[in-house]
């Protein structure tokens, strides 16, 4: 099933990436994500997930092939409008230290030039919007738990209200309970938004939860695209052994399976 | 006669080479700054130039202070005047400091950060002026720290080319065998590295990000 090219906000055609070295990272990269579609990335350690998100908005320069977004090939966007237009949770989080809870959220609508009420409510809104107590506003990052932090980094890629977002594992290393909060609470947030997002995992209960379509990762390479429920009863042989990865995990935590 | 009699019966004079000492740092030190931070940015945008500028830097250093001294000596109007001389030859000194801790601080700054920046869509001088400058203060002062205090210790040398300065105390002190003169010209010296020390030390502790 291939979606309508109308449709499609970001490209990739035939995208390998090298080192300097010239150590090839990723292969021919050939998908499409949909607008307002959330297309996961799922894939082990190493697989190239997040070198794929970071040729999105351009961190990183492809070696060969070509990325468009709204049919417009990267090189011809001006970097930073592109990128402002991008929301990015990076996997290591990384908030400025430096600044409040509040100064994070609204550094880019501040650059912006938004008019300082309009940028107080938005913070005020987003801290709402991901489930934190809006006295944290004045908080430093070191004076957060690490799944608070998780959750400015996720208001902070929204505050300007960018239609993409990539999000690299966003909810990683958090205890069960507050992922599992954090899950419901973005898959309400993305029912309400509908932006066209990029999800990094390689939980593939949270692949399976978020994605309208999920894309298997394998040593740089693309092994398979697919809907969500065609991927759960795909026969691919990696999609199989991923499947039962996660059952055996089930039977041995003998948790629900 | 002691040192405290001696100082305190050339109290005018101990106050002016006391003055003369603090200009001849406060110029150049302020002068490595200006040269130093930047330089020391340059290189953190073109790495190729790294080596070089380091290394010159790194080179300048090693020179033995008397004979930095006598190289500036033919240069036109720096040569023309020991003060200009001495404050050439302390802002080379204090630049290896600076240009390397603002270097190091920078680089120091956590590359999640930097790139969150970077991909929130900053351009290289907000991600500069609002990232990676603020965050790497605190290694930026340190810098200007060092600098100083070296710059306190070498610019008694500058005496030795007629530059002025406490120095002029410890080669009269030296030439007389009298250890109340050296003492009136190091003691005050020891005093203001002290205090450049523990004062720039409380403003890069106020400063540092959290
Ligand atoms: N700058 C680099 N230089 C050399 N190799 C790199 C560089 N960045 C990434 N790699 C390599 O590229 C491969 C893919 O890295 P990437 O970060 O995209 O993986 P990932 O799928 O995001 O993994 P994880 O789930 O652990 O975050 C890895 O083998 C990694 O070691
Ligand atoms: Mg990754």
């Amino acid at each position: 099933m291939k979606p309508d090219p109308a449709d499609t906000a970001i490209s990739f055609r035939q995208v390998s990436y090298r080192v300097d070295n010239g150590n090839g990272i990723l292969h021919e990269l050939n998908l499409e994500v949909c607008r307002g579609e959330t297309l996961v990335l799922l894939g082990r350690s190493g697989s190239g997930k997040t070198t794929t998100l970071k040729l999105i908005n351009r961190l990183l320069t492809p070696s060969a092939g070509e990325i468009l977004v709204d049919g417009r090939p990267l090189g011809e966007w001006d970097v930073i409008r592109l990128r402002r237009m991008i929301g990015y949770v990076i996997q290591e989080v990384g908030l400025f230290p430096h600044f409040t809870v509040e100064r994070n959220i609204a550094l880019v609508p501040k650059i912006e030039k938004w008019p300082a009420a309009r940028i107080q409510a938005r913070v005020q809104e987003l801290l709402q919007l991901v489930g934190l107590d809006p006295q944290l506003a004045r908080r430093y990052p070191r004076e957060l738990s690490g799944g608070q932090r998780q959750r400015v980094g996720v208001a902070r890629a929204l505050a300007a209200d960018p239609s993409f977002l990539l999000m690299d594992e966003p909810f990683g290393a958090l205890d069960p309970l507050t992922r599992a909060e954090l899950q419901r609470e973005f898959l309400d947030l993305q029912k309400r938004l509908r932006k066209t997002v990029v999800f990094v995992t390689h939980d593939l209960r949270e692949a399976l939860l978020f994605g309208t379509r999920i894309a298997l990762m394998e040593a740089g390479r693309l092994i398979t695209i697919q809907p969500r429920d065609e991927f759960l009863a795909s026969r691919d042989p990696l999609v199989v052994a991923y499947r039962e990865a996660f059952d055996t995990n089930f039977d041995a935590q003998g948790g629900p399976g | 006669m002691n040192v405290w009699q001696f100082m305190s019966q050339n109290h005018a004079e101990v106050l002016e080479l006391t003055l003369e000492h603090l200009w001849l740092v406060g110029v150049s030190t302020l002068l490595a700054v200006l040269i130093g931070i930047p330089l020391g940015i340059l290189i953190t945008r073109w790495p190729r130039l790294n080596k070089p500028v380091l290394g010159g830097a790194n080179v300048i250093q090693t020179i033995p202070s008397l004979a930095l001294f006598g190289f500036l000596l033919p240069a036109p109007w720096i040569g023309a005047r020991a003060d200009r001389l001495a404050i050439l030859a302390l802002t080379l000194y204090a630049l290896l400091p600076l240009i390397r801790n603002t270097y190091a601080g920078i680089k120091g700054v956590d590359p999640a950060v930097v790139e969150a920046g970077r991909g929130m869509g900053l351009t290289d001088r907000q991600l500069l002026l609002q990232v990676e400058l603020p965050l790497a203060l605190g290694v930026i002062i340190a810098g200007i720290r060092v600098a100083t205090v070296i710059s306190v210790g070498l610019a008694t040398i500058a005496a030795a080319i007629g530059a002025g300065g406490l120095g002029e105390y410890i080669f009269r002190g030296l030439a007389m065998v009298n250890n109340s003169v050296i003492l009136a010209g190091a003691i005050p010296a020891a005093g203001m590295a002290l205090l450049a020390d523990v004062g720039l030390g409380w403003v890069e502790r106020k400063l540092s990000p959290h």
